[in-house]
């Protein structure tokens, strides 16, 4: 018994061992950055006096939250944030479970569209902003004949007039409008992968059932395919909501660094405030902002696991 | 509704390109099913039955051959279309509802005139619940019920929208013995009141014998024979059948003919007149022996099992191929338990002789071919 104990001992000391590495990356790298950010978040105006120089103490209390929250900025980063999550994770999911059935259903090619529809996934986020900035673009916009992206191109084929998409002038919700087609496009790829996979593992036997049945085929989406898809549903529904909240870099890719058009309302996000408090030194306030977006997103995934955890089966 | 298959062939392709090692599931299956009958279709494991089923539901496309529906060819239409009723051999329930769902699924799908309103909906799915008795069930999911549970649900989700064809892959495989017996009855029972054309697949040839009214016999995808339960085995055509249908099992013997005389084991223990002069398999039914001391056929004793009505006698002999031979004989008989040998005269219809190339039938006597179809 006593050499058992040991024996649990001792692989339970490797076991520490073989962890380690890990464990002090997570440690520099994790651990002590959520630690750092709860403790400046807490200290009131901490960052911008400490670039003055000195040993300042802080206060301990909660006006960074207050500034952060009584600045105008951030409420608009907010709306923004939410607006682009609620419109983007509900088509980028509908039209991947479309694509990912269709997929599941083509037997020659099966494997090379796979590959081109997972194309996005691998590709640079800012390029691929470049590209459909370009795409959207108007270029020569003022002082010459104005000539057009791919998109407007495509709008006057069917007769309609050219959208100012993007460029000086444009509107708010046409802004909205491209950031949108362009997250659902960039979040597909690995929505569609994993709705695949759950397709490919689907028993094909209660297809085979449901024909038997004879279920028209709208209903066998709607009243098996979905429902026994529905875990990896949950999933691509709440990592894209995290995601969602997390929106930041297809901002930069088309709009760049002001993260608006010329002369526009600001696109601004809660990340794209967050980096934009950490680049004027104001630590204390990223660090209250980072701890909200923390806190929001926790919430809503709260809120969508409990509802995932009722309509999901199994 | 009589179902009509016609030189109904399936073959599968080999998976790699090399190995050509193609799997002819079924080959040239040829018989009709009268309107209104139960067919037992009956084989050892992997002869066929499941893919038989499949093509006639639609689910597989045969390679070869044509079934018809009546006089309606519906080799190639869709199983959607067929109004069949298939229990599978693994159930396919719908995992995500409710058994009452389960139920109430295919006759949500009915369209046009056939259109039920959810009253008699709910009422024809609960009456389908109570004729396999899982009434008491109706809000589990498959996954909160036993084996024997989720094949009642299975049946009863085929029954409830009264097919034209009732198909049963093994539906009581999962049964307890006592419930098996009666599902088997219920079976029966629904299927003689609707009279729909059904065909009740097992490997199990005593419940097939009970509850068809033809059976067919299948071995690697060739049908061996095809009738009435009680001529099948009174008649079998080949060796397979005989050994296949029976319980307890057929005795086999190696055995040869000579003069008109059927040897066993060196001693001539039965008339065969008619027959040349060959070797042959011999099986005899265990009821086909009578013990009687001058008897023709010797045999080592090896027990005696009384059995109520019935006295089993287990014996050994020089030229049997089945590892005992048992017979059974009615209690009047009384044989000696502690005797070293036991004498039998033969019941000449109780004994088949076979070529012992092609293990087919040779009739002796008054022994004629059985009646072929239905
Ligand atoms: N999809 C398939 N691809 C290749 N071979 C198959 C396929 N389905 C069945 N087979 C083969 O066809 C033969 C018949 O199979 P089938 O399922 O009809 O047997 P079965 O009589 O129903 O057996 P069991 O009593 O075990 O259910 C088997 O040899 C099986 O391996
Ligand atoms: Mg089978």
């Amino acid at each position: 018994m006593k050499n058992f104990l040991q024996k649990i001992k001792f692989d339970q000391w490797k076991a520490w061992i073989y962890l380690l590495p890990a464990v002090v990356l997570l440690l520099i790298f994790t651990v002590w950055p959520i630690f750092n950010t709860l403790r400046m978040a807490f200290w009131n105006g901490y960052g911008l006096f400490k670039e003055l120089g000195g040993e300042l103490t802080f206060e301990f209390g909660i006006k960074n939250f207050k500034w952060v929250v009584g600045y105008g900025g951030f409420i608009t980063c907010l709306k923004n944030t939410m607006l682009l999550t609620v419109l983007t994770v509900p088509i980028s999911t509908i039209l991947a479970l479309v694509i990912a059935v269709c997929l599941n259903a083509i037997k020659p090619f099966q494997r090379f569209l796979q590959t081109i529809f997972f194309l996005p996934y691998v590709t640079n986020s800012i390029a691929i902003g470049m590209v459909f900035e370009a795409m959207f673009n108007i270029v020569g916009f003022g002082t010459t004949m104005p000539s057009y992206g791919i998109i407007n191109n495509i709008l006057g084929v069917f007769g309609m007039d050219p959208v100012n998409w993007i460029n000086a002038g444009s509107s708010y919700w046409a802004n909205i409008a491209v950031l949108t087609v362009y997250i659902v496009w960039n979040a597909l790829p690995f929505k569609i992968l994993i709705l695949l996979g759950g397709l490919q593992s689907v028993n094909k036997q209660y297809y085979d059932a449901a024909k038997i049945d004879s279920t028209p085929r709208l209903r066998v989406f709607t009243k098996i395919t979905v429902p026994l898809l529905s875990p990896m549903i949950a999933y691509v529904v709440i990592t894209g909501f995290i995601g969602g909240f997390k929106e930041y870099s297809s901002i930069v890719g088309i709009f760049g660094d002001d993260m608006q058009a010329v002369g526009g309302e600001s696109l601004n996000t809660m990340v794209g405030y967050i980096y934009k408090q950490l680049g004027a030194n104001h630590e204390g306030d990223a660090s209250a902002a980072a701890l909200i977006l923390f806190a929001i997103i926790f919430v809503v995934t709260m809120i969508n696991m409990y509802v995932s955890k009722k309509k999901t089966h199994y | 509704m009589k179902i009509v298959l016609q030189n109904l062939t399936k073959v599968f392709p080999s998976r790699n390109k090399k190995s050509n090692e193609e799997v002819v599931a079924v080959s040239d299956l040829t018989f009709t099913i009268p309107d209104g009958k139960l067919v037992g279709l009956l084989g050892p494991s992997g002869c066929g039955k499941s893919t038989t089923l499949y093509m006639i539901s639609g689910l597989q496309k045969p390679t070869g051959g044509q079934i018809f529906f009546g006089e309606d060819d519906v080799t190639s239409l869709s199983p959607e279309n067929r109004g069949v009723g298939l229990v599978f051999q693994n159930y396919a329930l719908y995992p995500h509802m409710t058994v009452k769902q389960n139920i109430l699924f295919p006759l949500q799908n009915l369209k046009g005139a056939d259109k039920l309103d959810k009253n008699t909906m709910l009422e024809r799915a609960l009456e389908a619940a109570r004729l396999v008795q899982i009434d008491n069930l109706m809000d589990r999911k498959p996954s909160e019920l036993s084996g024997g549970q989720q094949q009642r649900v299975a049946i009863a989700r085929a029954l409830v929208k009264m097919p034209r064809v009732l198909l049963l892959d093994e539906p009581l495989s999962n049964l307890d013995a006592r419930l098996r017996l009666q599902t088997r009855e219920e079976i029966r029972r629904i299927q003689r009141e609707t009279g729909i054309t059904t065909i009740f697949v097992t490997h199990d040839q005593e419940e097939a014998m009970s509850i068809s009214d033809v059976i067919v016999v299948m071995k690697l995808g060739v049908v061996q024979q095809i009738g009435k339960p009680q001529t099948v085995y009174d008649n079998p055509v080949n060796l397979f059948v005989a050994k296949f249908l029976g319980t307890p099992p057929v005795n086999v013997f190696k055995a040869n003919v000579k003069g008109g005389k059927l040897y066993i084991n060196g001693e001539a223990v039965l008339d065969v007149p008619g027959v040349a002069d060959r070797d042959v398999f011999a099986a005899i039914r265990p009821e086909g022996f009578i013990p009687d001391e001058n008897g023709a056929m010797t045999c080592e004793l090896s027990s005696i099992e009384v059995m109520g009505r019935d006295v089993s006698i287990v014996s050994k002999n020089e030229a049997m191929l089945t590892p005992t031979i048992r017979s059974i004989v009615d209690a009047d008989y009384k044989v000696s338990a502690t005797a070293q040998n036991v004498k039998f005269n033969l019941k000449p219809h109780k004994v088949f002789i076979f070529d012992s190339q092609t293990e087919e039938r040779i009739y002796f006597g008054d022994q004629t071919a059985p009646e072929t179809g239905i």
